[in-house]
């Protein structure tokens, strides 16, 4: 920041005559304070302008492959860069299913643990309890994925998948080889990774939850996980769905982890065993390497369905968040 | 019930435990001297380090925090001061936005604004985490000088303090810890990235400062080495992460730690 700093203690309130005079000598008239005021606002600008610009470079960089493939591209399963045919059904399919398994497993144990800290555990516990969840949020995206390669994998190969294609193979979604890297390793390392966004928000949700339906819930003579499930469950629901839809809306666009262990094979199989593609990571496999402009247009294209779909996720969260914590922002997504 | 309640917890802090234990027991082991000094080595060949992916990480987030910092602090300061208005509100929407846009995403428009035509630069890199950080340091430069008490400002006007000076030596100055708290999460954030560097930045197993050059990065070198086939790149990968790991949190301990220091007794 420009300029000297006398205000050496923050207590503002106590400044001397003295020690404020620096401040007034370098005043100046009206004109400092318009060039401050248009500078400031040349930054807020620069948010909206970069919003802009990332649509319009996304938008005009995919119309090749719009003009060239329609509303068909959403539709073929087809992807081949030599014959210059892309269909983006594929990895629409793969980030959708590996999103949903995700939720599947994230959504009861990031509720579970919101739940605990906020209604059962001993006060000491609760700080300690919920920073070690949000540490989660700061693993950056590739060492998940690295852990998920050389740990989770084996496990999954070795004992989890011939476990449940015995027990549930009959569902047709546990079938063929266990080669552990599939759409149910991509699904599981992306629930870990959602988990902490989910329950810090189910957490803040429960805690604007007021006191006294819990207390007169109890008064009705309801057990604790009666009251919790009638007196704070049933209350906070739209805020708990607007956080599983946040995390919702960080599994559709993560990329790194789940290309580490998703196979990337553009195909639709039933079986989660199976190899499979996401819209991100083909993205990121790619599109340093396209050649053609078609080519390139059409990852292009990929891109702007992803960042589409991903903000009307994201505006659907705030919106369900909001109307239970009354306007103050949703936090612990970071 | 409560028991169920109980296994979720121990569930979701498992994987945090196994990340962690797995990360300082295989890369502690593989970290050596050469790693941290050495450049890649050929493919075939044993050794080497990651010396040049680290100064290049530091290159890449320095050119981020410069670009990113100023305009997510200005943004903030916008919203906070002069931002009680429909425009205020249309940014406050936009870093809304903004935040949950894929980072993979944010690496095509770098790409096509600063690659297309140029080639790979760190620069590039830099700017594609620049646009992730300015959401995040901006409505965090927001909250955080809003908590400052309008008193505060009235006293300064009151002594003839014109509105700039008032905004920069006294608002921002006492909400200096909260906004440098959430310049380091911002920071933190976009260091592990990866996404959008993999075409802008594009690596190097070479040395380069130059910022209109491809250059290494940490996480992109770790990706790399994951990927191969090579015992030795794997046991690299793991070195590599735990350092980055220790990058991330000392640099966000040691500003929170100047800044507790320097701001004493204001927070």
């Amino acid at each position: 920041m420009p300029g000297p700093q006398p205000v050496e203690q923050t207590k503002v309130t106590s400044v001397s005559a003295q020690r404020a005079a620096p401040l007034l000598q370098a005043s100046g008239g009206e004109v400092p304070d318009r060039i401050f005021k248009s500078a400031m606002t040349a930054c807020g600008l620069a948010v909206i302008g970069v919003l802009v610009l990332i649509v319009y470079e996304l938008v005009s960089g995919s119309g090749l492959s719009w003009h060239a493939f329609g509303f068909k591209f959403f539709g073929g399963s087809d992807w081949n860069p030599v014959s210059e045919q892309f269909g983006a059904l594929p990895f629409i399919y793969g980030t959708l299913v590996s999103s949903l398994v995700a939720l599947v497993i994230a959504v009861p144990l990031a509720v579970g643990v919101a739940v605990f800290t906020t209604e059962m555990c001993p006060k000491v516990l609760r700080g300690p309890l919920s920073f070690f969840v949000e540490l989660l949020a700061a693993i950056p995206s590739v060492i998940y994925g690295l852990w998920a390669m050389f740990v989770l994998v084996p496990l999954l190969s070795g004992y989890v998948e011939p476990f449940l294609a015995k027990t549930f193979g009959w569902t047709g979604l546990f079938e063929g080889a266990p080669y552990g890297i599939g759409m149910l390793a991509a699904g599981i390392i992306l629930a870990i990774m959602i988990v902490p966004i989910i329950s810090s928000i189910t957490r803040e949700v429960l805690m604007v939850v007021p006191q006294h339906q819990r207390e007169g819930v109890l008064a009705l003579g309801a057990t604790r996980w009666e009251m919790i499930r009638v007196g704070v469950l049933r209350n906070a629901r739209a805020g708990i769905v607007g956080g599983v839809i946040l995390g919702l809306g960080r599994a559709l666009g993560e990329t790194m982890a789940v290309t580490m262990v998703i196979g990337n094979r553009p195909e639709i199989a039933k079986s989660l065993f199976a190899p499979g593609y996401t819209m991100a990571s083909v993205l990121a496999n790619e599109f340093s390497e396209a050649t053609g402009d078609v080519y390139l247009s059409a990852l292009v294209e990929i891109g702007l369905a992803l960042f589409l779909v991903t903000i009307i996720v994201n505006a659907l969260a705030q919106l369900l968040v909001w109307t239970v914590t009354r306007g103050q922002p949703a936090r612990g997504h970071a | 019930m409560t028991g169920v309640a109980v296994l979720t917890v121990v569930l979701v802090l498992a994987p945090l435990v196994a990340i962690f234990g797995y990360l300082v027991y295989r890369g502690l082991g593989s970290i050596n001297w050469a790693f941290l000094t050495q450049t890649p080595k050929p493919v075939g060949e044993s050794g080497g380090g990651m010396a040049n992916a680290i100064v290049g990480s530091m290159l890449i987030l320095g050119i981020a925090s410069l670009i990113g910092v100023p305009f997510g602090v200005g943004a903030g300061i916008y919203l906070a001061e002069f931002g009680r208005n429909r425009f205020g509100s249309a940014i406050r929407f936009t870093a809304d936005v903004l935040n949950g846009v894929p980072s993979i995403v944010i690496g095509i428009v770098a790409w096509s604004i600063l690659v297309r035509g140029r080639g790979f630069s760190a620069l590039a890199g830099g700017v594609a985490l620049a646009i992730m950080m300015v959401p995040t340091i901006c409505r965090t430069t927001e909250e955080m000088l809003l908590l400052v008490p309008q008193a505060l400002r009235e006293a300064a006007y009151g002594l003839g303090i014109p509105r700039w000076r008032t905004t920069l030596s006294i608002t921002l100055r006492t909400a200096t810890s909260g906004v440098i708290t959430g310049i380091m999460l911002a920071f933190a954030r976009v260091a592990g990235e990866t996404a959008p560097l993999l075409f802008t930045a594009l690596g190097n197993t070479f040395w380069s400062l130059r910022y209109d050059q491809p250059t290494a990065a940490l996480p992109l070198q770790i990706y790399t080495y994951a990927n191969s086939p090579y015992d030795d790149w794997h046991r690299q990968a793991w070195a590599g992460s735990f350092v980055l790991i220790l990058l991330i949190v000392t640099s966000v301990a040691a500003v929170r730690y100047v800044v507790r220091r320097g701001t004493f007794g204001a927070a």
